[in-house]
């Protein structure tokens, strides 16, 4: 595969869902009501499109070449921190508790990033005590300090 | 000299327990490898709410400078710089420390901080209310034309590409338009429940700085750490200021330089630091020992990373571009506590302006204190392993971002804008532009539409916005910044060759 092919394929999906966005953008400023509303939107979205237009026209040319983008490596190695991530926002935050939650993604994250093995209990120990000092710092701060209303679960 | 009339703000019990607060905190966050300036100050503004506008900007300011000045730590003890403001200090604080004078380079890089950083605070004191002035006599075009080129000017410089960067630039324009529309309550681009009240700064802030530093930090995997910080041994404080005072001119170069590119908006303290510790090199008769531990690459480069921090901030509190993207976050930290740059802050608050620009000063000198005291427990910050800070982060963004408005709308927008951001920066286009758009948006939306109805009033918009002076010089800095992204970005409007994240150098 050549250096421009292989920047071709890199770039090209990303491009395409950018001008996507910006087409959008653009269509929507010039359809919807009251049009004074979307004036700025309209000149806005319309200098994105251009710029988005030209960002495609490079991509699909194989002369992007600015950043790595995503290889297989990279995603399998962030995938799991990622579904983490959003287990915690979408569902477990609200379900079992902002403290709860945390406290479960924040032993989870670390267990699945940490070198150390998995079969010694002085390790699960020290991740479980990391995390449990986290989350005391946090609840001082948040909830004692800054005084803020957190969601609780089923425990805290 | 208004400054001194609000000097004694600064040492109220509070606002000092702050400030002191805040350097310390920023020294740490700065020494530990993976958390940038720019992140750490905007996971600090949700701590600023319920605190008065000149507390929570005094914190934010004491975090900005000890972080960039705290980022040396890992540049000297691990060759990792804390932040991109400090990858020159790497090149020979890491000799000196692996020649055994470690805490030496230490005491060094925050004497020559804390040195270059009084400086620049200096410039900022005495810049600022004259550029306030001058401010004075801008109406709703000028201010337009102001936000558009504070866009362009980041978009067109923090960034490899400048399609790219200037795209990231209205990718930001845009979130900053969707909710309802302040003149008319027209709904805009509301795609789900999560952003009827829009795309709040902080809540953006947060998502687009700090999600894609820890999915960064998890990128490496389940691995140990390959570096391993060098050991530091107990060294003089006196010796280390005799030495500093043996190279005045690296001192010098590194203050001066980093003074003038702290004034130009977007460029960085990266660039600082690098063109600093160049000159110095040149002008040296021992050139030929930079990059081998020698003590004047690691005082031009302090110097010049710090002394950009003031004035970075000059076009930021005087026209409302800030001059780095750390400076960007801080304008967001000003404009929840309803605060505008600009004349208004020196004629309506100058207690806030005065007291945050006076603590700054003394952040400098408290800054050198502890950044002294810390040095011998230096090598102990840096080994948190990423496996034990993205979680930390990831946590602290979670109810950072929750506690702005206590909406669970707020976290997941959060996390949609970090995700997309990672992905973004992973193909070339920078958080540092985004942020500036989304910011200055609404300040360019409003005075376009004020401007509007002034010209429907007048001549029209053609006459309105593109005659008069004023108009016409700030026209020509934004086809400028475009035109010099376009040519020094390769022939085409194209790209430089980069390899990782290019938005990285922007957090």
């Amino acid at each position: 595969m050549t250096a421009r092919s292989a920047s071709r394929t890199r770039h090209l999906l990303p491009a395409s869902l950018v001008l996507a966005l910006a087409a959008t953008v653009f269509w929507l400023s010039v359809t919807r009501e009251p049009a004074d509303a979307f004036l700025f939107p309209r000149l806005t979205g319309g200098i994105m499109l251009l710029l988005a237009a030209w960002n495609f026209a490079r991509a699909a040319l194989g002369l992007a070449r600015t950043g790595d983008g995503l290889d297989r490596t990279t995603l399998g190695r962030v995938a799991p921190g990622v579904l983490v991530m959003l287990v915690l926002v979408l569902f477990a935050a609200k379900a079992l508790g902002f403290y709860t939650a945390s406290f479960v993604a924040f032993v989870v994250l670390y267990s699945l990033y940490d070198p150390a093995p998995h079969d010694s209990p002085v390790t699960w120990a020290k991740r479980l005590a990391i995390a449990a000092a986290f989350m005391l710092v946090v609840y001082l701060l948040f909830t004692l300090l800054l005084k803020v209303q957190i969601p609780r679960g089923a425990l805290l | 000299m208004d400054f001194l009339q609000y000097f004694g703000g600064v040492f109220e019990p509070l606002s000092f327990a702050l400030l002191v607060g805040g350097t310390v905190g920023g020294l740490v966050l700065g020494a530990t490898p993976g958390l940038s300036p720019t992140m750490a100050v905007a996971l600090l503004i949700p701590f600023t709410f319920q605190l008065a506008p000149t507390q929570g900007l005094i914190l934010l300011g004491a975090a900005y400078t000890a972080t960039v000045a705290g980022g040396a730590v890992s540049a000297i003890l691990l060759r990792i710089p804390g932040a991109p403001a400090n990858i020159a200090t790497a090149l020979d604080g890491n000799g000196m420390a692996r020649r055994g004078e470690g805490t030496r380079a230490l005491h060094l890089s925050f004497m020559a901080s804390g040195v270059g950083g009084i400086i620049g605070v200096l410039l900022l004191i005495f810049l600022t209310p004259l550029l306030a002035r001058w401010a004075l006599a801008f109406g709703p075009s000028h201010l337009f034309w102001m936000a558009i080129l504070g866009v362009t000017v980041i978009g067109s410089l923090d960034s490899k590409s400048f399609v790219k960067g200037l795209l990231s630039g209205c990718l930001g324009l845009w979130l900053s338009m969707i909710g309802y529309d302040d003149i008319q309550g027209a709904q805009r681009f509301i795609f789900h429940d999560a952003l009827t009240g829009g795309v709040n700064i902080i809540t953006a802030l947060i998502g687009i700085f700090a999600i894609p530093q820890v999915i960064e930090m998890l990128a490496g995997g389940r691995r140990r750490a390959d570096v391993v910080a060098v050991a530091v041994a107990k060294q003089s404080i006196s010796g280390s200021l005799r030495i500093l005072f043996h190279h005045p001119r690296a001192l010098a170069i590194g203050t001066a330089i980093g003074s003038f590119v702290g004034l130009v908006p977007g460029v960085g303290g990266q660039i600082a630091g690098l063109l600093a510790y160049d000159q110095t090199r040149k002008f040296s008769a021992d050139g030929d020992t930079f990059g081998q531990g020698n003590p004047a690459g690691v005082i031009s480069a302090e110097a010049a990373n710090n002394a950009m921090v003031g004035p970075s901030l000059v076009p930021l509190l005087t026209l409302s571009i800030p001059g780095s993207p750390t400076a960007a976050v801080l304008l967001g930290g000003l404009l929840i506590h309803g605060i505008f740059p600009g004349s208004d802050l020196f004629e309506n608050h100058p207690e806030v302006a005065w007291t945050f620009i006076d603590s700054m000063l003394v952040g400098q000198v408290l800054m050198v204190v502890f950044g002294i005291w810390i040095a011998r427990y230096a090598a102990r910050v840096t080994r948190v392993p990423p496996a034990v800070m993205a979680p930390a982060v990831l946590v602290l963004a979670l109810f950072g971002s929750y506690s702005v408005q206590q909406s669970m709308g707020d976290v997941q927008v959060m996390l949609v804008l970090g995700l997309a951001m990672y992905v973004l920066e992973r193909f070339g286009f920078s958080a540092a532009p985004l942020v500036l758009g989304l910011i200055l948006g609404p300040i360019a939306e409003a005075n376009f539409i004020q401007g509007s109805m002034i010209a429907a009033a007048s001549d029209g918009p053609w006459v309105y916005f593109l005659n008069g002076t004023l108009n016409i010089v700030l026209m020509t800095l934004v086809l400028l910044s475009v035109l010099w992204s376009f040519l020094t970005s390769g022939r085409g409007g194209g790209e430089l060759p980069v390899h990782g994240p290019a938005g990285s150098e922007s957090r």
